[in-house]
């Protein structure tokens, strides 16, 4: 058969009511019988299975379009209903229909002349203000005339029309039968429908009161059959058989002119069944159920609320070939490279099509079979038969592969995958990484692909996706590759960089003037971090850190920079001269070199060598062993003694301002107490004694300390935390003030009340090496509980926050003309940035012009 | 300090860290909108009532100049289609 397509483009979408004469056209069957199979088990016709409604059997054809299962999209059927019955889901529409209609001549109450005006307020509305507006002023208008009690146009009084839940409708408390309310609806001219919103091209008023009921094809309500062989149908193929049931019998009981008070309980009854079909969740009414006493899934629930189609099957969809599990860092392995688990490994796999050149190399994963590792799972026949392979089909399976197939083997080293984890905030939330299929049951990668993701590893997990096409994987290595992704889009620096102990490192390495080795020490170093080319080492016996270094840069590479104690770094012909490496020339997100290196060489060589980087950092702290330790930090006896004097002195400053305080002579700062004067400048005294006491802890520290560094390199901590632990920690604050909460005057019970002495409100002066006292132990439990506290509550917050942010200008581009703007054309910015600066292309959002002219 | 009733409507323009505010004639008008090849609509908004503007004798339609300091771009100059609320 031969295919039609139809080639028309989409410019607008209608929605609208099915009329009766709708649904009886689009209807293939019409339903008279709740019977479902006859005594041999085959639908019956006009039954609520029956085989004109589609087919839902392998093997059995449609009767109405004659294609096979899975083909056949199904068909509706109809009933006639012996009354018409309300349409739960208009109950409201209707009501105000009715509030706002004559009930004699059906036209709007609102006289002839205003009718104009009216109209034209709304048109104006939706042009101003869109579509939702409109609806607001529609409504206003409705309730405006709930209260009109003369219809304008034909004179006769109106009556109260009230609703009573669920679906009856009351005008001076008594009843409206459906039909009577179909004969009103009918009235309402076209014309009128049109101040309600109701286009009667597509949706006239009546078709709200069903008449005629559409029964939805076989295909969306499957009957299941159990082990037992018996059959189990749908719940929505139930609910239908109770309506056609009732329905019949309502007929016949109207035929056979039965008495009004029966026909009226049919009645009810059938509007019970109609309406738990469309809602089986209408607060009112008693829920339908299964025999087992479960409430039966309808129509509403199938699309409402988080397990419904909208938020479970559309904008929730799952993927295949995914793969997810914890992270653990492996510095051996290259940047762009994941380790995956063999289990993982064994259950992902990606698609081959044999040909005749490669039907040798697939055949031997298909003879392993799905259990032995390089094997396969699946293979895929031409016609899109998907098999299995297992150790019984496979010997057959084996025999039947020539090109054409498809082999769904495992996962091998080198594949394509990209790595994620959430939150995907930026692009380089998700990157391409090479496959390495290693041991051990967790997703592990180069540390320094860390900053991109955000990950650590105190049980951070990650999830792993593989592409299955062609065009997929190289979309994914071209776009998403980790290389592409080194150099931020946000500050035009790269983003990863050298982390932790490989900055230390190579700190140790070329400190001064660099740690001197001989020359074949050197050349294990080397090797060990994967260099073999020595051409760059000099042929002297005894080599220095910086001539080891300079092994990684190539030969052209010429750079100056700072280093983070503002040392020159210079490199001339891929030679370290002079300079120090720390984290300002190899971390990420500061550093030039990385971003020269980028600009030069391209991302490839970059992240060569900056995995050469990493692994020498690390080998170096391995020969030369790095371990700290809080002795590490421990002061000559007259920089303790300068410490104590520093500390001391601000002591007793305090309570001077304190005495001063008390005697009533302390100035108050403009627009504050005397009080917060008080509290403002101890606090400023004893900030500046905790700055003393670092800056004497930095110019007495023995730099040739593991602890000192790691400060130094920038690899971690800083001189505040080395003030803490070897001199003192300092002030305790919560929100921005000193302690003072806790009990009367007085922030423990072990001070005096009204004590405003810096130990009495959290001041501590002794160091993490020395210890603390007690109290001082407890302040610092309080502002660390606070501090907690904080980041717990701060950062769902700050999420949200970002996320609108990116939500909102989602859409934005630059044009060709410099200008941002969004989908519409409307301008925001009439030049990007302000300054048309491509920050991924700039250094750090600068364009170095002098840099430029030279290199041309 | 004592305000009178007039004095109450502070003419922010001459305050630092207001940008300078300057109508576009009809001429420079039409070369904007040339230049970008938009209409009015397609404009940043500002209100005819916004205090920046006040004795520039603005109505609906005008386009407003505005020369800002940028931290990224030196001097530069922002355009808005005066609406009314």
């Amino acid at each position: 058969m031969e295919e039609m397509f139809v080639f028309r483009q989409v410019d607008s979408i209608v929605f609208g009511m099915l009329s009766p004469k709708m649904i009886k056209k689009m209807a293939s069957a019409k339903i008279v019988t709740p019977e479902l199979y006859d005594k041999e088990g085959y639908p019956v016709d006009g039954g609520l299975m029956d085989i004109r409604l589609g087919v839902i059997d392998p093997g059995l054809t449609c009767k109405t379009c004659g294609s096979k299962l899975k083909e056949c999209v199904g068909h509706f059927g109809y009933i006639e209903l012996a009354r018409p019955i309300v349409h739960f889901k208009y109950v409201g529409v209707i009501l105000s229909l009715l509030r706002s209609t004559c009930r004699e001549c059906g036209r709007v109450l609102i006289p002839k002349n205003k009718i104009e005006s009216y109209r034209q307020a709304l048109e104006r509305i939706e042009q101003e203000e869109g579509l939702l507006e409109r609806r607001k002023k529609i409504a206003e208008i409705i309730t405006g005339l709930k209260t009109a009690n003369k219809c304008p146009h034909c004179r006769s009084r109106q009556q109260k029309i009230s609703i009573e839940k669920p679906t009856s409708f009351l005008e001076n408390e008594k009843r409206i039968s459906p039909i009577e309310i179909r004969s009103r609806l009918e009235k309402i001219p076209d014309e009128d429908c049109e101040i309600f919103g109701i286009n009667s091209k597509f949706t006239r008023p009546e078709w709200m009161i069903l008449t005629v009921m559409p029964i939805p094809p076989v295909t969306m309500r499957p009957s299941i059959t159990l082990e037992s062989g018996e059959r189990s149908e749908d719940d929505l193929t139930h609910k239908l058989g109770d309506i056609v049931r009732i329905n019949q019998r309502l007929f016949e009981n109207i035929n056979a002119g039965a008495p009004e008070i029966i026909i009226e309980d049919l009645w009810d009854l059938l509007q019970y069944h109609i309406t738990t079909f469309f809602d089986n969740e209408v607060a009112q009414l008693p829920v339908a159920r299964h025999r087992s006493g479960q409430p039966l899934k309808t129509l509403t629930a199938r699309i409402k609320s988080k397990e419904g189609r909208i938020r479970h099957n559309l904008a929730g969809k799952r993927t295949n070939f995914s793969a997810r599990t914890v992270i653990s860092p492996d510095p051996m392995l290259d940047l762009d490279e994941v380790a995956v688990p063999f289990e993982i490994a064994m259950k992902l796999t990606v698609p081959e099509r044999i040909t005749k050149w490669n039907a040798e190399y697939l055949k031997s994963f298909v003879e392993k079979g799905p259990n032995k590792y390089p094997g396969s799972n699946y293979i895929v026949r031409p016609d899109g038969k998907k098999k299995k392979i297992t150790d019984e089909t496979k010997e057959q399976l084996l025999e039947e592969l020539q090109p054409g197939y498809v082999v769904e083997r495992h996962l091998l080293d080198g594949d394509i995958a990209l790595f994620n984890r959430q939150p995907s905030l930026h692009r380089m939330s998700m990157m391409c990484h090479k496959v390495r299929v290693l041991p051990h049951k967790t997703f592990r990668m180069n540390p320094a692909v860390c900053a991109p993701y955000n990950a650590d590893f105190d049980g951070d997990e990650m999830n792993l996706h593989i592409p299955q096409t062609e065009e997929a994987r190289a979309e994914a290595e071209i776009l998403m590759e980790v290389q592409t992704q080194l150099i931020s889009p946000r500050y035009g620096l790269s983003i990863i960089g050298c982390v932790q102990d490989s900055i230390a490192g190579n700190f140790v390495l070329t400190k001064g003037k660099g740690v001197r080795m001989p020359y074949n020490e050197a050349v294990d170093l080397l090797l060990s971090v994967r260099i073999n080319d020595f051409s760059k080492l000099p042929k002297k016996s005894i080599v220095t850190g910086h001539d080891i270094f300079s092994c990684l840069l190539p030969n052209d590479f010429d750079f100056k920079g700072k280093s983070k104690n503002d040392e020159q770094v210079i490199i001339k012909n891929g030679i370290l001269i002079e300079g120090t490496m720390d984290k300002a020339t190899l971390g990420g997100g500061s550093g030039l070199m990385l971003r020269n290196l980028h600009k030069k060489y391209g991302p490839k060589i970059t992240i060569d060598i900056l995995g050469k980087m990493f692994r020498l950092g690390i080998q170096v702290l391995l020969k030369y062993g790095f371990t700290t330790a809080i002795s590490d930090v421990e002061l000559p006896d007259v920089a303790n003694q300068k410490i104590k004097e520093s500390l001391d002195s601000a002591r007793k400053e305090v309570y001077e301002l304190i005495s001063l305080f008390e005697k009533g002579k302390l100035d108050a700062f403009p627009g504050r107490s005397i009080e917060e004067t008080l509290e403002l400048k101890i606090l400023e005294r004893l900030n500046t004694a905790r700055n003393e006491t670092g800056l004497i802890v930095a110019n007495n520290v023995d730099r040739t300390k593991p602890t000192i560094i790691m400060t130094d390199s920038g690899s971690k901590g800083g001189p505040l935390n080395l003030a803490q632990m070897s001199a003192c920690v300092g002030q305790q604050a919560m929100r921005g003030a000193r302690i003072s909460k806790g009990y009367n005057n007085r922030t423990l019970s072990c001070f005096s009340q009204g004590d405003l002495g810096p130990s009495a409100h959290g001041f501590i002066r002794h160091g993490f090496k020395e210890g603390l006292t007690p109290s001082e132990f407890f302040f610092g439990a309080m502002t660390g509980r606070d501090s907690l506290m904080d980041t717990a509550l701060r950062t769902p917050k700050s999420g949200y926050l970002y996320r609108r942010l990116a939500n909102a200008l989602q859409d934005l581009r630059v044009e060709y003309d410099d200008t941002v703007r969004d989908a519409t054309g409307r301008i925001i910015q009439f030049n990007y940035g302000e300054d048309n600066i491509d920050v991924s292309k700039s250094e750090g959002g600068n364009l170095n012009v002098k840099k430029i002219i030279e290199s041309i | 300090m004592a305000r009178t009733k007039k004095q109450r409507k502070y003419d922010v323009s001459a305050h630092q860290l207001v940008p300078k505010h300057s109508k576009l004639n009809q001429k420079d008008t039409k070369a904007l909108f040339e230049r970008y090849n938009i209409t009015l609509k397609d404009l940043p908004k500002i209100l005819a009532n916004d205090p920046a503007l006040i004795g520039l004798d603005v109505k609906e339609g005008d386009v407003i100049a505005i020369g800002r300091d940028s931290p990224t771009g030196g001097k530069i100059t922002y355009y808005r289609g005066v609406i009314n609320g």
